[in-house]
């Protein structure tokens, strides 16, 4: 019996092996080949850097990565504080149609991709707010909200309301209680949310995509119009710098919202 | 979310104030860039052209009847779903099982330590990832050397452009989505149940089949839906993985917005996906409840 269960331990733990290893190894592979000096990813690898000293003198892709950012920085800023404000509303109050507004949330996140990008695309054109980096920042805080919102509330949950009480009860106003009592404490929630908005932003493709400007493009953006049209190698350079610059986002995440469940 | 009712206070008027002050500029936001945007894509979907400059654009059914006419939308409208149901189906046998491994062998700082490395590829970048399978599923490439290094002299093996190679890259994508959904709640089911149901007889496969599935059936279908529906309505992975095999409703959609511009008829489709979606959703989520 304990042999078997040794067995079946085993075997679980070969399985989790195998998953992970599915779910790195194209990483992997574009990480290596980002190193290899053949255009046409040959084996073996042969090192090089050339890759990443082109990237350097690459315009388009340096301007497209510094449009990432400044989009991605804005709509954090943007959704951190909407969304936060939204969730203290849902926490304070209980009150008609709260239930409604929390599952108008959903619809962000469930409907696809390509629909929200589309829509956008139809209703900026037709009121004249048209296209390029500030059409996406309307578009990304949308994305980025509901994530805001359901991470601060989680982080809600676990606050007394009447640490609030009692700050009022000896003399402070509401917006002394708010922001001495109640903001420091959710500071931990309110990064976290405001790394996932941050990545959320900055790893968006398809609403982008459809808002892009000829000329005027984020990162992902550039990167699929160079693979359609045949791609280079330094492609593989600066996907390499975009996922680790994300996954050391995700880390950031992780140091302040317990994804795991309780230890 | 929490539905403090007990506690929370009484509305009045001045608290009426604080709801609308603070949860008014996320939500007027929400309704300028989501809501507005799908009404009036809904509008333009009955439209016979679009109705900007000198454009007369009247009111017809035409963009909606055009896919019940032609065999071509429909045919690729069932391809995409059934995209939809092979990936979905994928990530649950893959997916399922690592949930149930991290959830209830795994403890401690190790759960964590691989939960963090399950859900971080999740994090980059979705067109970087479907990218690098380029790389490994072109001839010549890394699955190729690695399948004539396991199996000498199998020769050459190249699975880009097909249909598989779309299910293998929207797999990788969407597998930590099934994970995690699964993993929240198998974590809440009681070890002591299944501890229970063993001592008193149950086989595995007992257990799982009476207890873990059903008790872990709002997880799994919540990575059910959430993969679900944007398979169904991608066009990156397919026109990157499938190149010439990669038609889909997604990519027609696409293509109306961006190089055919007929929007109307892109609108139509969309909505009409979004409504087979839907239809799919409430036939088949109270069969899989009643199944189990």
């Amino acid at each position: 019996m304990t042999a078997r269960r040794r067995g079946l331990a085993r075997a679980g733990r070969l399985y989790l092996a195998a998953v992970l290893l599915f779910l790195y190894v194209p990483i992997v592979v574009m990480a290596v080949m980002s190193f290899n000096a053949s255009q046409l990813y040959r084996l073996p690898v042969d090192w090089t850097f050339t890759w990443y000293l082109r990237l350097a003198g690459n315009d388009k892709l340096i301007s497209a990565g510094l449009n990432s950012v400044w989009v991605a920085v804005v709509t954090t800023a943007i959704a951190t504080v909407l969304g936060t404000a939204a969730s203290l509303a849902f926490f304070r109050y209980d009150f008609r149609g709260k239930r409604l507004l929390q599952l108008l949330l959903f619809p962000p996140i469930a409907i696809p991709w390509l629909i929200i990008g589309t829509a956008m695309l139809v209703f900026f054109f037709w009121i004249g707010v048209g296209r390029g980096l500030h059409a996406m920042v309307l578009g990304h805080v949308a994305l980025a909200l509901p994530y805001v919102i359901i991470v601060v509330t989680a982080r809600l949950r676990s606050f007394d309301p009447h640490l609030e009480e009692a700050a009022r009860s000896l003399g402070a106003s509401p917006w002394q209680a708010t922001r001495r009592v109640t903001l420091p404490w959710l500071a931990p929630g309110m990064v976290a949310a405001a790394l996932f908005a941050f990545a959320v932003s900055f790893d968006q493709f398809v609403i982008s995509y459809f808002l892009s400007e000829p000329g005027v493009s984020t990162l992902p953006v550039e990167i699929y119009t160079a693979i359609r049209k045949g791609f280079t190698p330094e492609i593989n350079a600066v996907s390499t710098i975009v996922i680790l610059v994300s996954m050391a986002l995700l880390l950031g995440v992780a140091r302040f919202y317990r994804f795991a469940g309780e230890r | 979310m929490p539905s403090a009712a007990a506690e929370a206070p009484r509305v009045s008027r001045v608290h009426l104030r604080a709801i609308a002050g603070l949860t008014g500029p996320a939500y007027v936001w929400l309704a300028l860039t989501v809501f507005l945007p799908l009404s009036a894509m809904f509008y333009f979907s009955f439209l016979s052209d679009v109705p900007f400059g000198k454009r007369v654009a009247v009111l017809t059914l035409e963009n909606y009847a055009a896919f019940f006419e032609k065999a071509f939308y429909r045919t690729l409208m069932l391809r995409s779903f059934r995209l939809g149901a092979e990936v979905t189906f994928y990530c649950f046998l893959f997916g399922f099982p690592c949930a149930y491994l991290l959830a209830k062998t795994v403890k401690g700082r190790w759960r964590e330590a691989l939960f963090l490395l399950v859900i971080l590829p999740f994090w980059s970048n979705a067109l970087v990832r479907i990218f690098s399978w380029t790389m490994v599923l072109r001839g010549n490439g890394v699955l190729e050397r690695l399948v004539n290094w396991l199996v000498p002299d199998y020769g050459p093996l190249n699975l880009m452009f097909t249909y598989p190679a779309i299910v293998v890259g929207l797999v990788h994508s969407y597998l930590p989505y099934m994970i995690l959904t699964c993993y929240i709640s198998l974590e809440a089911i009681d070890d002591s149940l299944i501890e229970a149901a063993r001592s008193l007889g149950a086989r595995r496969l007992t257990v799982l089949r009476r207890l873990v599935l059903p008790l872990a059936l709002p997880g799994i279908l919540a990575g059910a839906i959430l993969i679900f529906v944007p398979v169904v309505g991608s066009f990156m992975e397919p026109r990157i993985l499938g190149g010439r095999a990669g038609t889909f409703i997604g990519t027609i959609i696409e293509d109306q917005f961006t190089a055919v511009f007929n929007w109307p008829l892109g609108a139509a489709l969309s909505f009409l996906m979004l409504g087979f979606v839907l239809l799919i959703l409430l036939v088949a989520l109270p069969l899989v409840r009643r199944a189990t």
